[in-house]
């Protein structure tokens, strides 16, 4: 329970997607623009990443990684089929997406209104596709392990995202020099930003 | 059939640019191609002007040569995602466009990624999870919308290599300075006299951590759009 505890906060402050990685940094730049489209983007990254990366995990570990495939029959134990992970992933990302757009358009309008337009952009976010990846990277061992490293992966992403837009909404007010405006400023910011979250870095729990 | 088709797309690009097609333009590497391959590290860069693809690789930058890895990575992809797409361009039913280009980009993904865990090890395990990255690249998938869906495969071709090295440019010169700075080195070799240690200089270990990769990203952007006014944005 400690561990668990030990590695969400490290995935949202030291691990963190935007400033330790440079994920999804894409929609990062174009959407945060102001507060409340930022934040809806954020819960929707959230979102997705709670139900993808587990997913992917009981795929990999049954499907995919080296004996994955024993469960179904003996010889099958030293089939490694894990050079097929990258377009599985992609696939049941895309799937995945698509479905909670669906599900979430059927059973609740007010919500759909609210992420819908942000759904299909995830599907390209880096930051879906990268959680997934470092989850195999770093073999996490447990189903509860990498469920808890994607809420915390999620909530630092959407933490970044609403940090960045509230300074961006701020910094129309202030003088910036003419070729730094727009992207240049955003990038220095979000590396301040970085700086401040390095001080999380030397925290053991 | 095919030949009517092509007809009309050629129709269709005169009258676009309302330029008559001259027998200079037919060649492979007319003036006309060779821009599709060179604006991209100008005028029209991914990275500091399109505002594509910083996801992933700014990771690979705190060393020289895994970025020179990961930009070859990137060119090889968007060329032969944008010439396999441009290919079957008419094929492709608009609705399933996106799953269609998502498994081609995998599939060249994992070629990449299989050939470099055999001929370089040690750099692939450097680059660990941004090989796979290079599928949710949004300049791969941005490229491939913009241009390989309306051209002809060589100019796509062309597209891809241009916009994969304009890339490729920008990471090997964020990596050029932080190696420098952060560790005195070039490619792993020492290239700052030992006579300036001597003096007091100490190297910058501030250039190793990530967030320096964002701010000189943003002072390159900053000096580019300082040389090409008309990029500022209001």
């Amino acid at each position: 329970m400690e561990n668990l505890f030990s590695l969400f906060v490290r995935s949202i402050f030291v691990d963190n997607m935007v400033f330790a990685y440079f994920l999804g940094m894409c929609s990062y730049l174009a959407i945060s623009k102001n507060v409340k489209t930022a934040f809806g983007l954020g819960v929707a990254v959230i979102f997705v990443m709670l139900i993808t990366v587990p997913v992917n995990f009981l795929i990999n570990k049954y499907l995919l990684a080296k004996g994955g495939l024993a469960w179904l029959a003996p010889s099958l134990e030293n089939v490694d089929l894990s050079f097929l992970s990258y377009i599985m992933f992609i696939a049941v990302i895309a799937a995945i997406v698509q479905l909670v757009e669906m599900v979430v358009e059927r059973y609740s309008p007010a919500l759909y209104s609210s992420l819908g337009i942000f759904l299909p952009l995830i599907a390209v976010n880096c930051a879906i596709m990268g959680a997934s990846l470092f989850m195999q990277e770093r073999e996490y061992a447990s189903l509860a392990e990498s469920t808890t490293f994607a809420l915390g992966s999620g909530i630092g992403w959407c933490l970044a995202i609403v940090g960045i837009a509230a300074i961006r909404e701020k910094l129309k007010y202030s003088q910036v020099p003419a070729p730094l405006k727009g992207l240049g400023i955003a990038f220095i910011i979000t590396g301040l930003m970085g700086v401040s979250f390095m001080c999380f870095l030397g925290i053991e729990l | 059939m095919k030949e009517k088709d092509m007809n009309r797309q050629e129709g269709r690009q005169k009258s676009r640019e309302g330029v008559r097609k001259t027998a200079e333009e037919n060649r492979l590497f007319s003036a006309k191609n060779m821009k599709l391959l060179t604006r991209p590290f100008g005028a029209d860069n991914p990275v500091t002007v399109q505002v594509l693809g910083i996801c992933s690789a700014l990771a690979v930058t705190v060393k020289l040569q895994p970025a020179l890895v990961m930009a070859v990575s990137v060119v090889v992809v968007t060329g032969f995602s944008n010439l396999i797409i441009s290919l079957m361009r008419n094929t492709i039913p608009p609705r399933i466009r996106i799953i269609v280009q998502l498994t081609v980009i995998a599939t060249l993904v994992i070629l990449v990624d299989q050939v470099l865990k055999a001929v370089a090890y040690d750099v692939s395990k450097q680059l660990s999870v941004f090989v796979g990255l290079i599928i949710t690249n949004c300049i791969v998938m941005g490229r491939l919308e913009a241009f390989a869906m309306a051209n002809k495969p060589w100019p796509s071709f062309l597209d891809g290599i241009g916009n994969g090295a304009g890339y490729g440019l920008i990471l090997v010169v964020v990596a050029f300075v932080r190696e420098l700075f952060g560790s005195g080195t070039l490619l792993g070799f020492k290239v700052i006299p030992d006579g300036f240690y001597e003096a007091g200089y100490a190297d910058n270990g501030l250039f190793i951590l990530p967030p320096m990769a964002l701010i000189v990203l943003g002072v390159i952007i900053w000096i580019h759009r300082s040389f090409n006014r008309n990029l500022i944005e209001k």
